[in-house]
């Protein structure tokens, strides 16, 4: 009669996941790119932040590219497109969130030689992202003044692995009655310190600060 | 519903440790799961038990271990758990805290196994 024997594994579930992510993290650290995950609900603002910003840097002489995730259809990669930057479609069919294998595999063949700046834009989605780790060396959670103020304490697990917050469409604050102090104090109280940017695609407002905040990033990767 | 990508890792992991093992099924499997990394237990159980069939899992009971999130504070200069996910606050003093001790877990923490007899 054979007995169940306990084996102690004590080990991350995600374990594959993360070691493809730190490889390619090393990687793109070590060739001097700033690699940037945004996530945030579907609807807030991902594509139009993240096509502003292609443009801006492109017009500045900057290298840069970037995937995008969804379940189906390849709208925002041409939306994205519109910068002129090279960018892939990710279409995860049905899976919630991307994960880095997604985005190794979409990376292969693509040449980056000199690429200063990859954009990962993930599935619109403020759980299942989480825990994926993608790589990136930013990671940027957006909160549009459209969502409601307490969307960070709604989602504590989501707003507590980024790095930095930006509040989206703050042209429709006025509209929506944006309580701008109630949504500082919910980033706060996920994520103590964390810095805030607050955006509009629309009018420009804030763009200067959050290429500013990517650039000096850039630079802490290559020691500059 | 990423409970399904990660009950197919956990199922992935288990395998590959109970087959180093000389194979046999796996009767129990216990993860520790934080509660910041939002992942929600009764949704992983379903998923664990939709994707558990025909692997060495498929007759394991599953043990869900939730872990409380815990910081430090840095004005009482301990290490203290939280009520509930926020704000991550220290629940004596007040003072903010980012630096979390616990409660970010996904882990697969042990494998309860039964090995096939070799016939002597």
């Amino acid at each position: 009669m054979s007995m169940p024997r306990i084996l102690e594994v004590r080990t991350r579930i995600l374990k594959a996941n993360d070691e493809t992510a730190r490889s390619m993290r090393r990687e793109f650290e070590r060739a001097g790119v700033l690699v940037v995950n945004v996530v945030s609900s579907p609807g807030s603002g991902k594509t139009s932040l993240l096509k502003e910003t292609l443009t801006r840097l492109a017009a500045r002489g900057e290298a840069v590219a970037a995937v995008v995730g969804d379940l189906e259809t390849d709208n925002d990669a041409r939306r994205l497109a519109e910068s002129g930057v090279p960018v892939r479609q990710i279409n995860t069919h049905g899976l919630c969130h991307l994960e880095a294998d997604m985005v190794a595999k979409h990376l292969t063949g693509w040449d980056l030689t000199g690429l200063q700046y990859l954009f990962i834009e993930n599935v619109g989605n403020l759980v299942c992202p989480t825990s994926w780790d993608l790589g990136e060396s930013l990671r940027v959670a957006l909160l549009a003044v459209t969502e409601g103020e307490d969307k960070p304490l709604k989602y504590p697990g989501l707003f507590n692995t980024a790095d930095v917050a930006v509040i989206t469409k703050t042209d429709l604050a006025c509209a929506c009655e944006f309580d701008r102090d109630a949504a500082l104090a919910a980033i706060e109280a996920v994520r103590p310190g964390m810095p805030v940017l607050e955006t509009s695609a629309k009018t420009g407002a804030g763009l200067d600060a959050w290429l500013e905040l990517l650039g000096q990033r850039r630079r802490s990767l290559t020691g500059g | 519903m990423h409970e399904l990508s990660i009950a197919m890792r956990v199922i992935d992991l288990a395998e590959v440790h109970c087959r180093a093992e000389g194979g046999g099924q796996v009767v129990a499997v216990t993860l520790r799961i934080g509660r910041l990394a939002a992942v929600e237990p009764h949704a992983l159980r379903t998923a664990l038990a939709m994707a558990a069939v025909g692997t060495l899992l498929e007759e394991a009971t599953l043990r869900i271990v939730e872990v409380p999130v815990a910081i430090w504070c840095p004005g009482c200069e301990r290490e203290v758990d939280l009520p509930g996910l926020v704000p991550l606050a220290c629940p004596a003093c007040g003072t903010r805290s980012g630096d979390i001790r616990r409660g970010d877990e996904l882990d697969l923490e042990s494998l309860e196994i039964m090995v096939a007899e070799v016939p002597a």
